[in-house]
């Protein structure tokens, strides 16, 4: 064997260690906190109490928002969740034995909630959120299989997801995760009260506030470091605005009573939910319990809040502030004012006032653009159960109308943010 | 140095008295905004949008007018398009997030608007066609399964009570795209679903003939639903939509 020779297999070696270590690595960093499964489903007795509690914590967590279909059966799965890497379609989570959990153990399902392993061993995508659901607490994930298994069970195969290469592949999945999950059940934090806990724990874990309101990397994952920092929602249009900003949806400065009513009942004259937020009140917040919306409330407020932005007002020129203006007379002026006040009915504002709305001059214009061309209704709530709601302009105004508008009322009465281009509406269109 | 004096504590009076006015003027702006009505009306100028002032759009367009037609119809509707039997993302979007109590109420409020009137307009189709249509709406097609239109929707085409819809005062294209979802699924009913019974039955040449032939008759008067005694029971097939 010459040097050369014996150079190259020593490096091939050499490679192919580094290879196996790396891929054992990524294995390891996949089974990570794994329990040993033990138990059979036919094991598993549930006390009622346990089905009631699993019930409110499947509110609190909002299962149904994906795997119930429209006009599918209740929890039956099939609903395609729309990634920027294609399709991922929610699971039957009914108790059928062959085609939904029916045959699961409490731990599988633990393991699923905690490691984002499915019963059969494959690793889940991060569409469901195990990210978050990693910190619910194992008693939590008892009660949540307890309830379940109190449903319908209905036969429905699930449907294969339509992922592209190399999305499609499990290993490519377990490379993202040694990369960006670890599993972790949320441990309270000495100094906060039992409250702040409760909050945070409900905020972070079964509510998965992050997995909307914190921004994603290339590879889809939410960035810890900057939770709840505000992200655009995938595909979708809509804005999910910092939770740590006061310039956004920050609610550090707002009255615990204020954030209970924003998400109880999906408005307060300090802003409605529209989209996809007033989903999530209409499915889940809404019917949460006092205490646990105040506790939410309590984490909420005390999130270190971004330093607000620079203003950086829009670049309008006379003839498109007049063209603004005028448009804003003639389509919005009777119900927010005419300087962006809001509209009052008997009890109080009963539109918002655009003037200083922080959701009008979010840097990103997706949300206002999404408003004014589709229009829409709060969520009908048992503190707001007949809303009032905002027109679609889509219909009857073009793009340009709609930029000017839109930059108009972003640059009006003091607020300031970046204008707003046709193209910009086209997008969201 | 007097008059100095004199000028600085005039200016801070001013200024003072300046301040306050400002801050009277913020808090009236605060306090002032347009005043809104408590009504349903109100709440639903966003369905105007596409549907006409209180729901009276007129056949020129392509959205169907929702005025005056029976409210147990316009639920079904309103909780079709929540529960995906029905597709058409806008009102996808406006209803989901809403709850019975409130569609129920929205449906009632239209059903109390006036359906505005239509005058005949001229079908621009040949005479063939409209004799086909005609004689779907009229008599049905009893060699291939094909109720008469009127024998459900009325003598009049302007509805039945509780849940039946009038077929007059609608834009011919809403209407061929209507049958023709129904034809392909895309648009389904409560089970039994008779209407997609109708429509498989219906070959595309008979939908443009009933469609051209309904949107080109006049109802003067507003085509006010009938009530149920006016329906001659049982129906030819069974609908999931009208209580029995």
């Amino acid at each position: 064997m010459t040097a050369s020779r014996r150079r190259a297999v020593r490096g091939a070696l050499a490679l192919a260690v580094l290879l196996a270590a790396g891929a054992a690595l990524v294995a390891w960093l996949n089974v990570r906190d794994e329990e040993p499964l033990a138990g059979d489903a036919a094991a598993f007795v549930a006390t009622p109490q346990q089905v009631a509690r699993g019930a409110y914590l499947a509110i609190a967590g909002n299962c149904a928002a994906c795997h119930t279909d429209r006009g599918g059966a209740p929890l039956a799965g099939g609903k395609g969740i729309a990634t920027p890497f294609g399709t991922v379609y929610a699971s039957n989570l009914t108790p059928d034995a062959r085609t939904g959990i029916g045959a699961w153990s409490t731990a599988q399902f633990w393991r699923a909630l905690h490691n984002g392993r499915s019963a059969d061993g494959r690793l889940l995508y991060p569409a469901f959120p195990y990210p978050n659901f990693t910190e619910i607490t194992r008693a939590d994930s008892d009660a949540l299989f307890a309830w379940l298994r109190t449903q319908v069970p209905v036969t429905q195969p699930n449907r294969p997801h339509a992922l592209r290469f190399p999305y499609d592949q499990q290993a490519a999945l377990a490379v993202w995760r040694a990369l960006f999950f670890a599993p972790g059940v949320y441990t309270p934090e000495a100094g906060r009260s039992a409250q702040w806990n409760r909050g945070a724990y409900l905020v972070r874990g079964l509510g998965h506030c992050a997995a909307c309101h914190s921004p994603r990397n290339a590879f889809g994952a939410t960035r810890q470091s900057l939770e709840l920092s505000g992200g655009l929602i995938p595909l979708q249009h809509w804005y999910a605005p910092a939770l740590a900003a006061s310039a956004e949806a920050g609610v550090a400065d707002w009255s615990s009573a204020d954030v209970a009513a924003l998400l109880k009942t999906g408005w307060t004259p300090r802003g409605a939910t529209l989209g996809p937020m007033a989903e999530v009140v209409f499915r889940s917040t809404a019917h949460l319990d006092d205490a646990d919306i105040a506790a939410m409330a309590d984490y909420l407020r005390s999130l270190p809040q971004a330093p607000p932005r620079a203003a950086h007002a829009g670049d309008l020129d006379p003839a498109a502030r007049a063209h603004g203006a005028a448009l804003y007379r003639q389509h919005c002026a009777a119900c927010h004012g005419a300087d962006g006040e809001g509209g009052r009915g008997a009890g109080g504002i009963v539109y918002v006032p655009l003037a200083g709305n922080r959701k009008v001059q979010l840097e990103s214009p997706a949300n206002l653009i999404h408003i004014v061309v589709d229009g829409g209704y709060p969520p009908t709530t048992a503190g707001d159960p007949r809303p009032y709601g905002m027109p679609p302009f889509g219909p009857s105004l073009k793009d340009e109308e709609i930029a000017v508008l839109a930059s108009y009322v972003r640059n009006a009465w003091g607020n300031a943010a970046p204008a707003v281009g046709a193209l910009d509406v086209l997008e969201a269109r | 140095m007097t008059a100095i004096v004199t000028f600085l504590a005039r200016s801070r009076r001013l200024l003072r008295r300046g301040a306050s006015v400002a801050a009277a003027l913020a808090l009236s702006s605060a306090q002032a905004g347009p005043a809104i009505p408590d009504t349903l009306a109100q709440r639903l100028l966003p369905c105007g949008a596409c549907h006409g002032s209180e729901g009276r759009a007129t056949p020129q367009g392509f959205f169907p007018r929702v005025a005056g037609k029976p409210a147990g119809y316009l639920y079904n509707q309103l909780d079709n398009f929540r529960s995906g039997r029905r597709a058409y993302p806008t009102m996808t979007y406006f209803v989901e997030q809403m709850s019975d109590d409130y569609l129920h109420e929205i449906a009632d409020w239209f059903a109390a608007q006036e359906a505005p009137p239509t005058p005949a307009r001229a079908p621009g189709a040949p005479p063939d066609e409209l004799a086909l249509g005609q004689a779907l709406v009229r008599r049905g097609d009893a060699g291939r399964g094909i109720p008469a239109c009127a024998s459900c929707h009325g003598d009049a085409l302007g509805g039945v009570l509780p849940a039946i819809p009038g077929l007059l005062g609608l834009p011919r294209g809403y209407l061929v795209e209507q049958l023709g979802a129904w034809r392909t699924g895309q648009r389904k009913a409560l089970a039994p679903d008779c209407m997609a019974r109708v429509a498989t039955a219906l070959v595309p040449a008979d939908i443009t003939a009933v469609a051209t032939w309904l949107a080109a008759q006049p109802s003067s008067a507003g085509p006010a639903p009938a009530t149920a005694l006016a329906l001659a029971r049982p129906l030819p097939l069974a609908c999931g939509s009208v209580p029995p």
